[in-house]
């Protein structure tokens, strides 16, 4: 037999944790910035492929040297590399 | 209009754009198509790099590529990449160093090469040419989404890989969050010289023991599988990108990647050792034909006043029980308005598969599957780099990398019997890579 009191807290911890789980969404939302506010994301040294022929070089090397690859970008295909 | 026809009236002239400009936007207007500003023709943005990469005593590689990107307007871009290298020099076999000379048989069955007393045996064979092309294209679907596709074919003697990928991205709360999703398919077929070898044949060494020539090739041959064999690779990857402030952004990808097929290095043996850890015999490796792989990925990239860090993490674990950390951080400084330096650091770390053996002890059950393959065994690893580029008076970029690279391999958990001992088996190796780039 559960008693109305606990009930009562129980309906209250969830209420809770919804507002909680609602308030951290809110703020992820806030997160970011204005469009007016992207002078330095907007370099081309901040976009996430800067150096790209840098970086598939590595990859390619890594790819052929250790056990791992992939992450960046797709893990798959491949070389007979040694 | 007759007024700007064979004048050089700039009052004039520009007046007539103008009313041109005003006249193109309402006729846009009407059509219903956005009025976009002047499409510009922006060309071609070409990108190339040389690449060497050279390990004491082992593998030389020299690696060119041409990569091209060009927006055909609305941002409907099409890219391309083109890779040449060649290899060339030695690879660790996967045999055992011994306290005396060893003699192998080369892959191809087609001659033999020795290897001194203590020294890790590695197969001087390589010699490949590869080619690989890629080309991409990415456009917008329709409001805040963009759809790309893709096909990247990696050709070389005796290995041919083509995979097809296709992706969506959203953006989101002011283009702050972008989620994507993509998929990737390779198919990969491998013939290599000389024969696959049967999983667990013994290599066969002439050393005196056939009568004829023809008896040694038919033991040879008694080692081989007929005909090439095959790999597909099914690749998902989801991310999330979401910009923090107006100096960090940040990307997490999770990736799931599953392979079916041909997995085993047709070029690896290992060696069956006795209780004193003399070698008995060599075998050919045999790996599972299935391997299914998680990577969880987080990149930072920071702008600072003068300049940016770009810090990543990986984690990766797989069915074969390889786990791995990667980090890697590149820290660009401004020198001037056009030029930079760029400092790199990577540190890897592997545990070993599962199957991975050093060697094999002459007498046990024979394993289902066993490579003696060192990339697949314990291993730490670093690479430290600097980076210098300089933006020239014409505009183009010229580049400048050189990065040392050290594995060292760690032995997990085996105990080493006699002679195994006082032998280096698990020597580290060291690279040079060194880059030049430029593009226009």
């Amino acid at each position: 037999m559960s008693h109305p009191m606990n009930k009562f807290v129980r309906s209250n911890i969830a209420k809770l944790s919804a507002v909680l789980v609602i308030i951290q969404l809110a703020g992820c939302a806030s997160l970011g910035v204005q469009p007016w506010e992207r002078d330095l994301l907007a370099k081309e040294e901040m976009t996430l492929d800067a150096e790209g022929i840098d970086l598939g070089l590595d990859d390619h090397i890594y790819f052929s040297k250790e056990a791992t690859s992939g992450g960046r970008a797709f893990a798959g295909g491949g070389c007979g590399c040694n | 209009m007759q007024l700007i026809k064979g004048h050089k009236n700039s009052s004039h002239s520009s007046k007539a754009k103008n009313i041109s400009s005003a006249l193109a936007a309402a006729t846009c207007a009407l059509l219903g198509t956005p009025a976009m500003a002047e499409t510009v023709d922006e060309g071609w943005q070409i990108d190339t790099a040389l690449l060497y990469y050279g390990e004491s005593d082992r593998v030389t590689a020299l690696e060119g590529v041409v990569a091209g990107k060009k927006d055909f307007g609305d941002e409907h871009i099409f890219s391309g990449k083109l890779v040449i290298d060649s290899l060339t020099g030695a690879s660790a076999s996967g045999a055992a160093a011994q306290p005396g000379v060893q003699t192998f048989t080369r892959p191809s069955g087609n001659g033999q090469y020795t290897i001194a007393a203590g020294e890790i045996p590695l197969d001087d064979t390589f010699k490949d040419t590869r080619v690989q092309l890629d080309a991409q294209w990415t456009q917008p679907l329709w409001e805040d989404m963009r759809g790309s596709t893709g096909i990247h074919i990696s050709n070389e003697y005796d290995y041919l890989s083509v995979a097809f990928n296709g992706s969506f991205a959203r953006d989101f709360n002011q283009k702050n969050t972008t989620l994507s999703a993509g998929l990737s398919y390779a198919f990969d077929t491998i013939d290599p010289e000389g024969g696959r070898p049967v999983p667990f044949s013994e290599m066969v060494v002439d050393v005196g023991q056939f009568a004829s020539e023809e008896a040694y090739e038919n033991a040879f041959d008694a080692t081989r599988q007929e005909g090439s064999d095959d790999k597909t690779t099914i690749d998902l990857l989801f991310g999330v990108t979401q910009v923090i402030n107006r100096r960090m952004l940040m990307q997490f990808n999770y990736g799931y990647s599953m392979s079916d097929g041909y997995h085993t290095d047709p070029f690896k043996v290992l060696s069956v050792v006795d209780s004193q850890g003399l070698t008995q015999t060599l075998l050919h490796e045999n790996r599972p034909d299935e391997r299914s792989r998680h990577n969880f990925y987080w990149q930072t990239k920071y702008a600072m006043d003068n300049g940016v860090a770009d810090v990543s993490y990986r984690f990766s674990t797989d069915d074969w029980e390889i786990d791995s950390h990667t980090i890697d951080s590149r820290l660009r400084f401004n020198l001037t308005d056009g030029s930079y330096i760029q400092p790199h650091f990577r540190y890897y770390q592997q545990s070993a598969a599962e199957f991975y053996q050093p060697f094999l002890l002459d007498g046990d059950p024979a394993p289902q599957f066993a490579s003696a393959d060192y990339r697949l065994g314990e291993m730490t690893a670093y690479t430290l780099g600097l980076k210098y580029a300089m933006t020239l008076n014409n505009g183009n970029e010229l580049g400048f990398r050189l990065e040392y690279y050290q594995q060292g391999s760690k032995n997990s958990g085996f105990s080493e019997p006699g002679v195994l001992q006082d032998l280096d088996l698990y020597p580290s190796v060291k690279a040079i890579i060194a880059q030049v780039s430029y593009s226009f």
